[in-house]
């Protein structure tokens, strides 16, 4: 087996793709200039936030949450073994290098400014985190009402009168500016809580393996998890509206497979139909902000463009419905269960002081954990909606401008780019002589659309460089789930067996033929009783959370999306394989083992 | 004293005439426990028969002379004893009170040669809960009323193994204290059965049950002469959180002669599971309920009934439970984490992956 992965200077260019580094960040890509430590170092694919080639522009929100995640180790809160976390961009994939703190002298050292710092905000969690929503939702507002308009043939006649001095231009170029800051303040924000949440929840983690070796990881999660998550609202909005649909005598209205907007439009004008209409209006914001892949591509479909995946959803909700079947999740039944999980454990702890430890351990997971299950709907959900949405509004702009043919164009331009975009347009209106951009952009286009195309054929490795012999880089492990078990699986390649092994992500033992999907766009090709092979889920897919047999992933730990959608529908998961999309093929019978997080291919 | 008791009329006064392992079947049948019906012989009819062949005397000078440390001095006197009380008759009131009980058993279980396991079940003035354990005999699939009378002279008389006394020596008990009761048990006949521990023996997990599992009769479990399946599951989540599944050569099985052998398991046997999940889980149950019962870690045998459906509930039976003595016994570890959060955060942060999902088991 090898010792080692290929080095990031080995790896060829994909062919048609020649060029490609022109289109990120100069910083961004592997060059000679800092090739002995990007040779020495170990770096591993993102698949959690980007699992395919990412654009241009994209790459920005990956560069933005890394280094805010960074910024508040090394110089916020002095997470003692751990700096930050690089990142390069290899034939358009993100690849990641934890950086730790090596000498024990300094991570001795860095304890106390640690103790005095996350020490903090542990002991101030409730008055820091109530603080923190409301930042989060005054941001989101700040950024809906960003709007980019063309440039007009004359500046106002108030512009003159009040002597204002500016004109429409340096609006749209620091509009465009705010925009960009709201985004890396958005993840500033992210990371205020993240990490600690996580270090504490884990400090609960530990504190149980150290009690009971064998404790099934799924239990520690289940009396940490929370009764109301705003994560699975979106969810219940959909369940509600199922029941709206039967309570008012209308939920034929919904048969058949008739897009989103001939159904909607077909309720319009009759009083069940609008007051159900109305409903559906209510929930939209902000619940529809929800996207349907990891968030982190402009490409991902939010359900308030999409109707048709809440809508596909809706369908089958009314259908259950309709059969009898409760959707509500049995909250008193829950918290009854996640008692007697608590008590029992606690009753098996021998003696008083341990019992008084795991007490405030869950205590404090329990306080930290709500951030940690809540966030995600705000941050990468919510907010990352009205950026892609915003940033098209411009594309918009642009393509009136003859700049571009395709809105979307916009998300090929790395994000400085668009700023020389933004100048040019400016130019050519200042000057009133021809831009470059209306010649320049569309065959660069083609160009750039050729190189993602021929990214997107790449097929990563798992890794680069030189992996460390322990994996011991805390964020490594608890972020992204990579272990030393990982890279030993990574470098042996695939198990030969017939067989993958994950994480034991939610409990129950199924069988069923199974279905790979690599993008939220194959979700609906899923039959009642397949288990779902998926490079990662995104919460949106929790409808077919209800016709699924088992869901296996490749990346991703117990805390992931679909770990914890498994949970909640009592479905068996192993997450974090690795291998699954690659070595299972659609219609291939496999057993899930949710308990033992292995996989078994049948035939 | 009654010579005959059932175990289901047991109580707690009964226990010194029973010697440790009757009162533990008698205890767990009246917590409600699936524990197949049966009856004790009392150590007064032990005690009772010497005297009546004016043996009493004559054993106890026999074992005062035992040396210790003299291995064939121990043997001597255990041969001679045992041929003493091999040769007794058992006095005709008891012969009968034996005979009529059997009968009883055999018509409450709806079989006029019912197969029962005649056990030992040693009692000890100095000790009463003592148990034993291995150190006397145990007859398996013993069927019909002389047979039955004959096997209970047979473990008055291994009272006297050479283990036995050896070990009433060691522990510094009087030996003309020591008497035996005798258990007369309904006999299944089980496709699988094995012991569970209601902790995790390698590490001391109190959340875990560590079953052993083999195909046929315990006995090759509990002799270790078979490398059983072995399976943990967590008590609180009732998950199976390990399962090995191991080459099972050898299985204790009825033959056409109707006894008890070992005999090699047939090749397509040898490495599938011999526990269904759904066994997995009810055996698990029936040791927890145990454990509660008896509020300290405990060490059941167990068998599937093979003449149920494998997914009844009711296809398993607890044969035996005592108190877990190994991990019972070590000193507690208190402060298993560290109470700081700040401090134990760090540790966790330093060393990742022991306190973080690893992947599975």
């Amino acid at each position: 087996m090898a010792d080692r992965f290929p080095s990031p200077f080995e790896m060829p260019t994909p062919p048609g793709a020649e060029g490609w580094q022109d289109l990120y960040a100069y910083s961004s890509v592997f060059s000679e200039d800092r090739r002995e430590y990007e040779e020495s170092a170990f770096w591993f694919m993102d698949g959690v936030h980007s699992p395919e080639a990412i654009p241009p522009w994209d790459a920005t929100i990956v560069e933005y949450a890394l280094i805010a995640l960074s910024q508040y180790n090394t110089r916020h809160y002095v997470i003692p073994p751990a700096r930050g976390v690089d990142i390069r961009i290899l034939n358009g994939y993100m690849y990641l290098s934890p950086v730790g703190v090596a000498d024990p002298k300094e991570i001795e050292a860095r304890i106390p400014e640690f103790a005095e710092r996350a020490g903090y905000y542990f002991a101030n969690w409730d008055q820091l985190y109530a603080a923190w929503l409301p930042k989060v939702r005054a941001l989101i507002d700040e950024l809906e009402t960003i709007s980019f308009s063309p440039l007009p043939e004359r500046e106002d006649m108030a512009v003159i009168t009040e002597g204002r001095g500016t004109g429409s231009a340096l609006d749209l170029l620091s509009t465009y500016h705010r925009l960009v800051d709201l985004t890396l303040k958005l993840w500033q924000h992210h990371f205020e809580f993240l990490n600690l949440g996580y270090a504490a929840y884990l400090d609960f983690f530990g504190c149980c393996k150290q009690l009971f070796p064998s404790i099934p990881d799924q239990a520690i999660a289940k009396m940490v998890a929370g009764i109301q998550v705003d994560l699975f609202q979106p969810d219940d909005e959909v369940k509600k509206l199922a029941r709206l649909a039967v309570e008012l005598g209308i939920a034929d209205r919904f048969s058949g497979d008739a897009p989103a907007e001939q159904v909607l439009a077909g309720l319009r004008g009759d009083p069940q139909g609008d007051k159900w209409l109305a409903a559906w209006e209510e929930a939209k914001q902000p619940w529809f902000n929800f996207s349907a892949g990891t968030t982190f591509y402009h490409s991902d479909k939010v359900w308030l463009e999409y109707p048709d995946i809440p809508l596909g959803f809706l369908r089958a909700y009314i259908a259950k419905v309709q059969r009898g079947e409760t959707l509500e999740r049995p909250m008193e039944a829950v918290i009854a269960e996640r008692d007697r999980i608590v008590d029992e454990y606690t009753d098996l702890i021998d003696g008083d002081e341990d019992r008084a430890t795991f007490q405030a351990k869950l205590g404090l997971a329990r306080t930290v954990f709500p951030y940690v299950e809540n966030h995600n709907f705000y941050v990468e959900h919510w907010a990352h909606s009205v950026i892609w949405r915003k940033m098209r509004d411009l594309g918009r702009v642009l393509v009136a401008a003859d700049f571009f043919t395709d809105v979307d164009d916009v998300f090929l331009l790395s994000r400085h780019e668009v700023s020389e975009v933004l100048f040019d347009y400016y130019h050519g209106w200042a000057v009133g002589a021809p831009s470059r951009g209306p010649k320049y952009w569309p065959r660069e286009m083609e160009r750039r659309n050729g190189i993602m195309n021929a990214l997107r054929q790449w097929s990563p490795p798992p890794a680069l460089g030189v992996p460390p012999e322990v994996i011991t880089e805390p964020f490594t492990v608890m972020l992204w789930g990579i272990t030393s078990d990982s890279v030993q699986q990574w470098l042996g390649g695939s198990d030969s067996a017939g067989g993958l092994s994950g994480f034991a992500a939610s409990p129950g033992v199924a069988e069923g033929p199974a279905r790979v999907i690599l993008s939220a766009d194959g979700i609906a090709d899923l039959r009642e009783g397949e288990v779902l092979v998926a490079p990662l889920t995104a919460p949106s897919w929790a409808p077919v959370f209800g016709k699924i047999a088992a869901t296996v992933t490749d990346v991703g730990g117990i805390m992931s999306h679909a770990a914890i959608v498994c949970r909640e529908y009592g479905l068996p998961a192993v997450t974090g394989t690795a291998f699954g999309t690659k070595n299972i093929k659609t219609g291939q019978r496999v057993r899930v083992d949710g308990n033992a997080g292995t996989v078994t291919i049948i035939d | 004293m009654a010579q005959i008791l059932w175990f289901e009329n047991y109580q707690s006064a009964d226990a010194p005439e029973l010697g440790g392992k009757n009162a533990s079947l008698g205890t767990l049948l009246g917590a409600g426990l699936p524990v197949p019906p049966g009856f004790a012989v009392s150590a007064e009819c032990y005690r009772k028969a010497l005297a009546d062949g004016g043996l009493t005397g004559e054993i106890d000078a026999l074992i005062a002379a035992v040396d210790p440390r003299d291995t064939a001095s121990v043997a001597a006197a255990g041969e001679r004893a045992r041929a003493l009380i091999g040769a007794l008759r058992v006095p005709a009131d008891l012969d009968d009170a034996i005979r009529g009980a059997y009968a009883r058993l055999c018509e409450q279980c709806g079989d006029a040669r019912l197969p029962v396991a005649v056990r030992s079940s040693a009692t000890c003035e100095d000790q009463p809960d003592a148990s034993f354990a291995g150190e006397h005999d145990t007859y398996l699939w013993v069927r019909g009323g002389d047979s039955v009378v004959a096997h209970v002279l047979r473990c008055w008389a291994s009272l006297f193994t050479d283990r036995g006394i050896a070990y009433r020596l060691e522990r510094g008990y009087r030996q003309h204290g020591a008497a035996m009761s005798v258990g007369v048990q309904q006999m299944v006949r089980p496709r699988a059965a094995g012991v569970a521990f209601t902790l995790n023996p390698l590490d001391g997990d109190r959340s875990q049950i560590a079953i052993d599992a083999s195909w046929g009769f315990g006995e090759a479990v509990v002799s270790g002469e078979v490398t059983p399946d072995n399976f943990l599951v967590d008590k609180v989540m009732g998950a199976i959180t390990r399962r090995t599944i191991s080459t099972k050569t050898l299985e204790y099985r009825l033959t056409s002669a109707d006894t008890v052998t070992a005999v090699e398991v047939e090749a397509e046997r040898q490495s599938v599971p011999c526990l269904t999940d759904d066994e997995i889980a009810a055996v698990a149950r029936l040791a927890r309920r145990a454990e509660k019962h008896y509020k300290c870690p405990q060490d059941v045998e167990w068998a599937i009934d093979g003449a149920q459906a494998s997914d009844g509930e009711q296809s398993v039976l607890l044969l035996q439970s005592r108190p877990e003595t190994v991990w019972s016994r070590r000193p507690r570890q208190a402060g298993a984490c560290n109470a700081d959060p700040i401090t134990s955060m760090v540790q966790t942060l330093l060393r990742p992956s022991r306190g973080t999902p690893d992947g599975g088991c």
